[in-house]
């Protein structure tokens, strides 16, 4: 065990899968030579050589579909979005080739393939590059979207999804490159798809967060301890197949939740993890489910509208209090 | 400001790559009718063709053209009695590329293509059985009948489907052939499209990907001349798509589409390129569709007169014809083989009807190679 | 269209009501459900919401001043509506119809008849999941929609409570757990509304069935008596819910020990406490005191046929009461053992809610902690709790002479709206005679 960034626990993953995996190959704007715009992929091409570390020109819809082909012929391809905002430059390979290939051949073309990036609110970059978009993914049968909020989990949860079989949307944030927590250096330590994590336990409202959501919300069952609310704060990782029961046995034991996110609100994963609360478990609720987004608009670019426009620690606090019927 | 009046502006064809018999610079139509001079030249490039290659060679690639022809008119009228739903989008008219293309290649290649591929995946090696059970969207269906008539795949013949945005399998193609090289094999992967698809992004990023990297992909671009209702006139600023391959230094050639031999040579040396040298090529395949775009297309863009000029040079017209006229087949053994095709596809039509509908619980299998179970 | 705001009933004697602050100004947006001002009942001081959406125009009466049940008091209107036709009518407004805010409770309406079932759908209110509704029979419903959280009116449809009788808490007057929580303290949970002066048999006059006793005690209400009622009323109004008050005695327990190192030295097996014999001796003499084996359910006092025990037991989170079921009806023996069994599981939280839901009287024993004495406070809809502190040697005066005795203190609590002093008192004479003499519990 040691202590080290987000960052660098992915950097390990991707180097130990590479090593594990013969088919398995980087592709990506500035992945080699530049050693990652965000440094996830620093130093893998002098260790791994520029066969399977691959600089790729600014083609998303290519390379992304390039991944693809390549993966439907028994190569594990990692294609690296500089961002997940130009990664809507190439959902039609994401969307309709990656997503669909095993259903539409009939079970004879799975695609072994990870899309990964830093997605979320980054720091004042404004619209284009500011914006989660793990709802758009996570709508889609097929695609797996995982979202990890530790170094632990980062590692963990990178290395199963290069060992997925399956299309695995892999969204880091960007603003958590340099979290830090303990992180094993077992390469054979992976973490599954599809189990949530208990990030805290509690009894009297459960706080499902993810990604940047994690530490917000574990600062808020902070503060609310000291009120003598308990929370509770559940951490799917994997968005696509969630993990619903871990969250339904927490509602039914706390009888109120609050899902904060980052993301629109819209058709956001917090408007389907409410509405599978309400049929799962209508009958323990005594509050009504509630959501804490990020605003409703583009990212703005000013300091204070972008703080504004992403959730806090006291909203999450006055949303808990609320559900809990505190003043 | 001053309005701009439109023009009609061909880019001269004199300086074209291909190695095109056919005049490509003719005003109205580019298309079907020659002149004296240049079908003598044709007849006489034909006879060399001929004389390179064996007598079983030339008679399988006529079965095959006519296989796909009987096919897809046995698919029409399934259509019409409603046994086939959906899209289906008939080749016929165009078999010479897909069955000249894919003679020139091994049973370890990869062909992808897009969503008018019954004659495509017959080509490279699929039972007619599974293909028209797909159609009839019946579990005997090479993918269970979830595909359809625009996503035929067989992993045992290494056919890589029927892809249904237009150009969406020019990337994946492009991927396959890295795959190869990534593993060293000689494989080499056809990609066929549209020409439509060449306005798409999709080919501009492969294109450039795969000779930035060296990939053996060969890029057939089928010129049909319409994109659904849409000539190629009205949508494309510089027609001459071979042309297009200079723009990432990739090498091209046009070929006569109608012409199934030499469709098959082209290929032949594009393959070569690709298996020796890792490097791809740009084939744009001058043809031309019969039917509509699907068989729900009313085809009120074209002229019946245009359609029929077309059909003089019907691609098994002219190849029947030149295996009659080179001896190699007589009328009889060409009705025999007719016969036989017929039986085949009377058996695949007989095959569908049998098969059963896909199993409810169908449903929901081949979603995920590795599902979890945790949403239940 | 203007919303009129009347003075509600907020109370089922009001008549009127004293408006005690505007929470709202003239001009002030307010939305449905919003808390618009206090109000002075008679009773108590409640909370008014607002039951339109749009912007408080006009103020009718002041802060300060009073108002009959109906009268106009404001006006919730758009912000450029005539209301002209409303003010001018406003101190001969009509009294509230239908769209009185808090509807009267039904069962004061309709004492003298019979309880009916609701007709499906009159009643709004969400009925509980898993196909389990309430059972009891429903008076009357009202004409309001009650808002009511899920959770809520399933744990209300499982107990039996009819959620018109509870305050919601949450907003809007939502009806949530805690409100559901709050009356399943105060009422047996499967006691059926409004029955009279029904016997509810079980095994009564032939000795209890194992099974019976398994299950809650049997019991007969009788009406409360008008002087009953406002007693009860009386005493909450000054004291809360529960009007306690409490006895003390001292109890000699040199004999009691005696009889306990006796048994357990007949049979070490058997691990008799102190307390076991404490337990027995209560049930003992319930029986021979009904009217402290009794609660009150507002409109009905309840004699318990049997002595249900609840036995308080200190767990990590807090204390809870499992039931020794019809203790009357047990051996020393028996009682010792449900009473180890019992607190074992509450420590684990492994009890089922009918094993600590529904006693008839509770004793807590701190004499463990060295506690000479305390009170406790009755869990309801119980009528007593004893509270019961350590057994020490005390100097005391026996035939004139200084001996050293086992001396034990044990406080009562009543729920005076049942009990009363002396009948209380005598209750705890019969208890400290049959402890100070345990041969009575054989006699």
């Amino acid at each position: 065990m040691a202590i080290v960034t987000m960052r660098e626990a992915l950097n390990q993953a991707i180097r130990e899968e590479m090593q594990r995996d013969e088919n398995v190959f980087l592709m990506g704007e500035e992945v080699g030579a530049y050693q990652g715009a965000y440094k996830v992929t620093k130093g893998l091409l002098e260790e791994l050589g520029p066969k399977r570390v691959i600089d790729s020109p600014i083609t998303e819809l290519g390379f992304a579909g390039l991944g693809v082909g390549a993966a439907m012929v028994g190569l594990r391809p990692i294609i690296e979005f500089m961002t997940f905002n130009f990664s809507i430059l190439a959902t039609d390979q994401i969307i309709n080739s990656a997503a669909k290939m095993l259903y539409m051949s009939g079970g004879q073309f799975n695609i072994p393939i990870v899309f990964r990036g830093p997605g979320g609110s980054a720091f004042q970059v404004s619209s284009q590059h500011s914006q989660a978009l793990e709802s758009w993914f996570a709508y889609f049968p097929g695609l797996k979207v995982v979202m990890p909020s530790t170094p632990a989990d980062a590692k963990g949860l990178l290395k199963s999804s290069v060992r997925d079989n399956d299309p695995v949307i892999f969204i880091e944030q960007e603003r958590m490159y340099g979290s830090k927590g303990e992180v094993s250096d077992d390469p054979e330590l992976t973490i599954p798809l599809g189990v949530a994590d208990i990030k805290r336990e509690g009894k009297d409202v459960t706080i499902v967060a993810r990604s940047l959501m994690v530490p917000v919300a574990l600062k808020a069952a902070d503060l609310l301890e000291k009120d003598g609310v308990s929370c509770e704060v559940i951490d799917p990782r994997t968005i696509r197949p969630l993990d619903i029961k871990t969250i339904i046995e927490s509602v039914k034991k706390t009888n109120r939740v609050v899902v904060a996110e980052e993301s629109h609100p819209f058709c956001g994963v917090a408007a389907e993890i409410a509405s599978e609360i309400m049929e799962r478990a209508f009958d323990y609720l005594d509050a009504p489910v509630k959501r804490l987004s990020g605003a409703d608009v583009p990212m703005p670019y000013a300091k204070n509208l972008e703080d504004a426009a992403i959730p806090n620690v006291d909203q999450l606090v006055a949303a808990v209090k609320e559900v809990a019927y505190i003043e | 400001m001053r309005k701009r009046t439109p023009e009609p502006t061909r880019v001269g064809a004199e300086d074209t790559s291909a190695t095109g018999l056919m005049d490509q610079d003719s005003a109205e139509d580019a298309d079907a009718r020659l002149d004296p001079a240049e079908a003598e030249a044709l007849k006489a490039a034909q006879k060399s063709r001929f004389a390179e290659l064996d007598r079983a060679t030339l008679q399988s690639i006529y079965r095959q053209m006519l296989l796909a022809r009987r096919f897809e008119e046995k698919s029409a009228e399934a259509y019409s009695t409603g046994k086939i739903g959906g899209f289906c989008h008939l080749y016929i008219g165009q078999e010479a590329v897909a069955i000249g293309a894919i003679s020139a290649i091994g049973k370890d290649d990869y062909v992808l293509t897009s969503y008018r591929e019954h004659a495509h995946a017959i080509a490279k090696g699929m039972s007619p059985d599974s293909v028209m059970a797909e159609l009839y969207g019946k579990a005997g269906g090479c993918s269970h009948g979830k595909g359809g008539s625009m996503h035929m795949f067989d992993k045992e013949v290494n056919f890589l489907g029927g892809h249904a945005i237009v150009g969406g399998q020019i990337p994946l193609a492009t991927g396959v052939a890295f795959a190869t090289k990534y593993k060293e094999t000689d494989q080499v992967t056809l990609c066929f499209f549209g020409e439509a698809a060449v306005n798409q992004g999709a080919f501009h990023e492969s294109l450039n990907m795969a000779q930035l990297w060296k990939l053996p992909c060969i890029y057939i671009c089928e010129n049909n001349q319409y994109g659904m209702g849409t000539s190629l006139e009205r949508a494309m600023s510089l027609q001459d798509i071979s042309q297009k391959a200079c723009a990432y230094e990739i090498a091209s050639e046009f070929v006569d589409g109608m012409d199934v031999l030499a469709v098959r040579e082209a290929t032949l040396r594009a393959v070569e390129r690709a298996r020796k040298n890792y490097l791809p090529t740009l084939l744009e395949v001058r043809t031309y569709r019969f039917m509509g775009h699907s068989m729900s297309d009313p085809g009120n863009y074209r002229t019946r007169a245009e359609i029929e000029r077309h059909q003089e040079r019907d691609p098994l017209k002219l190849y029947s014809a030149s295996l009659k006229e080179e001896g190699v087949l007589s009328d009889s053994e060409l009705q025999k083989i007719d016969d036989e095709v017929r039986a085949q596809v009377e058996q695949a039509v007989r095959f569908a009807e049998e098969s059963p509908q896909p199993a409810p619980e169908e449903l929901f299998t081949d979603i995920y190679a590795d599902p979890i179970q945790a949403n239940e | 269209m203007a919303t009129q705001v009347i003075m509600p009933k907020l109370s089922p004697t009001m008549e009127e009501g004293q408006l005690s602050r505007w929470l709202k100004k003239e001009g002030d947006k307010v939305s449905m459900g919003e808390p618009l001002a206090e109000i002075d009942t008679d009773k108590a001081t409640m909370e008014m919401q607002a039951l339109g959406n749009g912007v408080l125009r006009k103020i009718l009466i002041q802060e300060g001043e009073s108002a009959p049940l109906g009268q106009l008091i404001a006006i919730i209107g758009e912000p450029d509506e005539d209301i002209s036709a409303l003010t001018s009518q406003a101190p001969a407004s009509a009294p509230a119809k239908a769209d009185a805010p808090v509807a009267e409770k039904p069962a004061e309406q309709k004492e003298s008849e019979e309880p009916k079932p609701a007709k499906p759908g009159e009643i709004e209110a969400p009925a509980g999941g898993n196909g389990r509704q309430a059972q009891a029979p429903v008076a009357q419903p009202t004409t309001g929609r009650l808002i009511v959280s899920p959770l809520a009116a399933r744990m209300a449809a499982e107990s039996g409570i009819d959620l018109r009788s509870v305050n919601g808490s949450g907003p809007g007057g939502r009806i949530i757990k805690r409100d559901v929580e709050g009356l399943l303290s105060q009422q047996q949970p499967t006691a059926p509304v409004g029955a009279t002066k029904q016997t509810h048999l079980r095994a009564v006059g032939s000795p209890a069935q194992k099974s019976d006793i398994a299950t809650a005690s049997a019991y007969h209400d009788e009406p409360a008596s008008e002087m009953r009622r406002t007693i009860a009323k009386r005493l909450v109004t000054s004291l809360g819910p529960v009007p306690h008050f409490f006895l003390t005695t001292e109890i000699e327990m040199d004999r009691a020990a005696d009889m306990r190192s006796g048994i357990n030295a007949l049979d070490p097996e058997l691990k008799i406490s102190v307390n076991d014999i404490i337990i027995k001796v209560a049930a003992a003499a319930l029986m021979q005191h009904p009217q402290v084996n009794a609660s009150f359910q507002d409109k009905v006092v309840r004699y318990y046929e049997h002595a249900d025990i609840g036995v308080a037991v200190a767990i990590e989170e807090g204390l809870i009461t499992p039931i020794i079921r019809a203790a009357d009806q047990k051996s020393l023996s028996e009682i010792a053992r449900e009473v180890r069994e019992l607190a074992g599981r509450a420590r684990e939280r492994k009890l089922k809610p009918e094993e600590y839901v529904g006693a008839t009287f509770s004793i807590s024993n701190l004499g463990m902690f060295g506690i000479d004495e305390f009170t406790a406070v009755i869990n309801p809809p119980e009528g007593a709790i004893m509270a019961v502190g350590a057994m020490s040697p005390k100097p005391v005066v026996r035939d004139n002479e200084i001996v050293v005795r086992q001396m034990m203190r044990v406080t009562m609590s009543c729920d005076h709206r049942v009990i009363d002093g002396a009948s209380g008192a005598k209750f705890l004479q019969t208890f400290k005679k049959i402890l100070e003499n345990p041969l009575f519990l054989v006699v």
